[in-house]
C-alpha cells in the first residue's frame, strides 16, 4: 500500500466533511499510515477464483406485505432536530452565492 | 450488598415465581447498588472512581415498570418467565424516552422516539429498564476508553479497563448492578469484554436477533446478544430477544433454538459425543501465559467432561483482523454519514466567513463531525473512505471481501470434523487504562480471536475459566465458537463452565473482591 500522506488524509477528511484542524491531521496521519501498513497484508491472500462476501446470510429481495402502519408523527421525527419550522428540519444554506 | 444483587437472574425468576420477592424489591436492590457503587449521577460523567457502568440510569422508569410487573404477578398473567427480572442496555440500542447516545457528543442529549426490538421485547416481557450503559463512541474500540463521557472502569480492578465496546454492560454484571444486560458485537464487543469481566457474553448467530433500532457500525458484522453471569442466564435472554423482525430485512425467518433446554442440559456436566477443535492458529507469541494456562486448563476438564478434543486448523484466520479493519471502516464510513447535523443530534455552526455569508449546510456538517466524533471514530472513518475510494476499492475492500469467503470456508471446514470451535477470547486479562488508548493497532489485537465468528456470522460465547496466576485477574476464559445454526451452542458452553466451576470453585465473577 502507498504511504498515505497527511495531504491525502487532509482530503479523505474533507470528503468525509470531518473539519480537522492541523494538529488533529499530525495526529492522526502517522497512525492512518501504520494501520494501513498492517492491513496491507491483505493484498494477493485470496485468488481472482474466490467470490467475495458482502454478507454473511445470503439473502435478495426480502418483501413484506404492502400495507399501511402507524409511522411517527411530525412532532416525534422533528422533536431531536436542531432546529425545525412549520414541521420541517430548518438547515443551513445548501446553495452557494453563484447558485 | 443485597443478597438479591448477588443472585442469577434465573434464581431471581424463580423467587418472583415464588413470590418471596417483588419487582419492585428487587429492581430497587440494583439500583441501590447503583447508586452505592456506579458513581455516575445520571449526567453521563463519571467523575469519581465508581464502575461508571452507566451513561443514563432510569430509577423513576425501572420502578413503574417493576410495579406493573408485580401488578401482572398478583394476577396471575406474568409476560414471561423473567418478567420483572431488571436489565440494563447498552447505549447503542434506541429506546423511546431513555437517552441513546452511543457514547458519542454528537448524539449527546438525543431522545429517541421509538424502541428497538430488542428493547421492545424486554418491555413486552416485563422486564424493568435500569437504564442504558457506557461504550466505546459507536462501539469502536475494546476497553470503552473512547466514551466521549469517560472510561468504564474494571469492578476487578478499577485502575483497568472493561474491555469494549460493551465494557458497561459486562461492568454492570460483573459488579452486581444488574443481573442481566444487552450488548452488541461487531468484532467481539460482547465476547471481549465478558472475558475481561468474569461474565459470560453470546453473540447470536448473524440475523438471530434484530437490528432494527440498533445504531449501526457495521451492519453484516453487527450483533445483539445477551451479557450474564451464568450460561443458563445467557440462554433465558437470548431466546427472549431473538426471533424474526420483519422490521429488520437481514433477520433470518426461523424458529429461535431451545436454547434454555440446551443450556440446562449442558449444565449437567456431560458432554459424551461432543467433538470440540481448538483453533491451532489462536496461541502462540503475544497470548499471556496465564490465559494459556487456564484455558489448557478448560480444555482438559471439557475432555474430562467426556467431550472429544482436536486440533483445528483454520488458515485464514491469520488475516481476520486486516480483513476485519477493511470492511468495518468502509461500513461504518458510510453508516456515519448519517450524523450530519441536519435532522437530529449535535450542530455546531462555525464563525461565518469573511465576507459575513452565513455558513453553509456542508460548513455546518464539517465542524459538527469535527467537534462531535472523537479519534477512534475519525480514524476509522477516514479509513473506510480511503478504503472505498476509486483506485484503491479493488485492492483492499475487494480483497477483503474475499478473504471474508475464506475465513467462512475455514469455518464450515472446521464444522464438518468438530461441533464447536474453542479458543481464548482475548489475548490478554484486563490491560490498565490509558496503556493503549493512542495506539490503535494495539487496541485492536485484543480483537483478535473474536473478529472470525463476526466475519462468517456464526455465534460465539465467552465464559469464565478462572483468574490468571500473574495478576489474579479474569480473562482466560475461553471462547467458545459452535459453528451453524444447528451446532449444540450452549450444551457446549454450559459445559466447559460447569466444568470451570468444577475447577476453580465459585464463579470468579462471585469472587469479586471490591466496592
Amino acid at each position: 500500500m502507498p504511504e498515505i500522506s497527511r495531504d491525502e488524509v487532509a482530503h479523505l477528511a474533507d470528503l468525509a466533511r470531518i473539519d480537522l484542524d492541523d494538529a488533529e491531521l499530525d495526529h492522526l496521519a502517522p497512525q492512518l499510515a501504520v494501520i494501513l501498513e498492517s492491513v496491507a497484508s491483505i493484498r494477493g491472500v485470496a485468488g481472482d477464483d474466490v467470490p467475495p462476501t458482502s454478507h454473511p446470510i445470503p439473502m435478495t429481495n426480502v418483501f413484506r406485505e404492502d400495507v399501511v402502519v402507524p409511522g411517527l408523527t411530525a412532532e416525534q421525527a422533528l422533536a431531536g432536530a436542531p432546529e425545525s419550522e412549520e414541521q420541517r428540519f430548518k438547515v443551513p444554506r445548501i446553495l452557494g452565492d453563484e447558485q | 450488598m443485597s443478597d438479591l444483587t448477588r443472585k442469577t437472574a434465573a434464581e431471581l425468576a424463580d423467587l418472583l415465581a415464588a413470590g418471596e420477592t417483588s419487582s419492585v424489591e428487587l429492581t430497587r436492590a440494583h439500583l441501590d447498588r447503583i447508586a452505592a457503587i456506579d458513581g455516575s449521577d445520571g449526567s453521563g460523567e463519571g467523575a469519581d472512581d465508581g464502575v461508571h457502568a452507566f451513561l443514563h440510569v432510569d430509577a423513576d422508569g425501572a420502578l413503574a415498570q417493576a410495579r406493573a410487573s408485580d401488578e401482572r404477578r398478583a394476577a396471575g398473567s406474568a409476560a414471561h418467565a423473567l418478567d420483572g427480572v431488571p436489565v440494563a442496555v447498552k447505549d447503542v440500542l434506541a429506546t423511546d424516552g431513555l437517552p441513546t447516545t452511543c457514547g458519542s457528543r454528537i448524539l449527546e442529549g438525543w431522545v429517541p422516539p421509538y424502541d428497538a426490538t430488542v428493547v421492545r421485547r424486554l418491555k413486552d416481557a416485563g422486564l424493568p429498564i435500569l437504564g442504558k450503559t457506557n461504550m466505546d463512541e459507536f462501539a469502536m474500540g475494546s476497553s470503552t476508553e473512547h466514551s466521549a463521557y469517560g472510561p468504564t472502569r474494571n469492578p476487578w480492578d478499577r485502575t483497568r479497563i472493561p474491555g469494549g465496546s460493551g465494557g458497561g454492560s459486562a461492568a454492570a454484571v460483573a459488579a452486581f448492578e444488574a443481573p442481566l444486560a444487552i450488548g452488541t458485537d461487531t468484532g467481539g464487543s460482547i465476547r471481549q469484554p465478558g472475558a475481561v469481566t468474569g461474565t459470560v457474553g453470546m453473540k447470536p448467530t448473524y440475523g438471530g436477533v434484530s437490528r432494527y433500532g440498533l445504531v449501526a457500525l457495521a451492519n453484516s458484522l453487527d450483533q445483539a446478544g445477551p451479557v450474564t453471569r451464568t450460561v443458563l442466564d445467557a440462554a433465558l435472554l437470548h431466546e427472549l430477544i431473538g426471533g424474526h423482525d420483519p422490521l429488520d430485512s437481514t433477520s433470518v425467518d426461523r424458529p429461535v433454538p431451545a436454547l434454555v433446554d440446551a443450556a440446562r442440559q449442558g449444565a449437567g456436566g456431560d458432554l459424551a459425543g461432543v467433538r470440540i477443535g481448538v483453533i491451532t492458529e489462536l496461541a502462540g507469541d503475544g497470548w499471556q501465559p496465564g490465559v494459556m494456562t487456564r484455558f489448557q486448563e478448560s480444555v482438559d476438564a471439557l475432555v474430562g467432561a467426556g467431550a472429544e478434543v482436536v486440533e483445528v486448523s483454520c488458515p485464514s484466520f491469520v488475516h481476520a483482523l486486516a480483513t476485519y479493519y477493511l470492511i468495518l471502516p468502509a461500513e461504518a464510513s458510510s453508516n456515519l454519514a448519517k450524523f450530519d447535523a441536519m435532522r437530529y443530534g449535535l450542530r455546531v455552526v462555525p464563525e461565518a466567513a469573511g465576507n459575513g455569508a452565513p455558513p453553509s449546510a456542508e460548513e455546518v456538517m464539517k465542524a459538527t463531525r469535527d467537534a462531535g466524533f472523537g479519534d477512534e471514530v475519525k480514524r476509522r472513518i477516514i479509513l473506510g473512505t480511503y478504503a472505498l475510494s476509486s483506485g484503491y476499492y479493488d485492492a483492499y475492500y475487494g480483497q477483503a471481501q474475499k478473504v471474508r469467503t475464506l475465513i467462512s470456508r475455514d469455518f464450515a471446514a472446521a464444522f464438518e470434523k468438530v461441533d464447536v470451535l474453542l479458543s481464548p477470547t482475548a489475548p490478554t486479562t484486563a490491560f490498565p487504562i490509558g496503556e493503549k488508548v493512542d495506539d490503535p493497532l494495539a487496541m485492536y489485537l485484543n480483537d483478535l480471536a473474536t473478529i472470525p465468528a463476526n466475519l462468517a456470522g456464526v455465534p460465539g460465547i465467552s465464559v469464565p475459566s478462572g483468574l490468571a496466576d500473574e495478576d489474579g485477574l479474569p480473562g482466560r476464559r475461553p471462547g467458545a465458537r459452535p459453528g451453524a445454526r444447528r451446532r449444540p451452542v450452549l450444551p457446549g458452553g454450559s459445559g466447559a463452565r460447569g466444568a470451570a466451576h468444577r475447577e476453580v470453585g465459585r464463579p470468579s465473577c462471585w469472587r469479586r473482591p471490591r466496592s
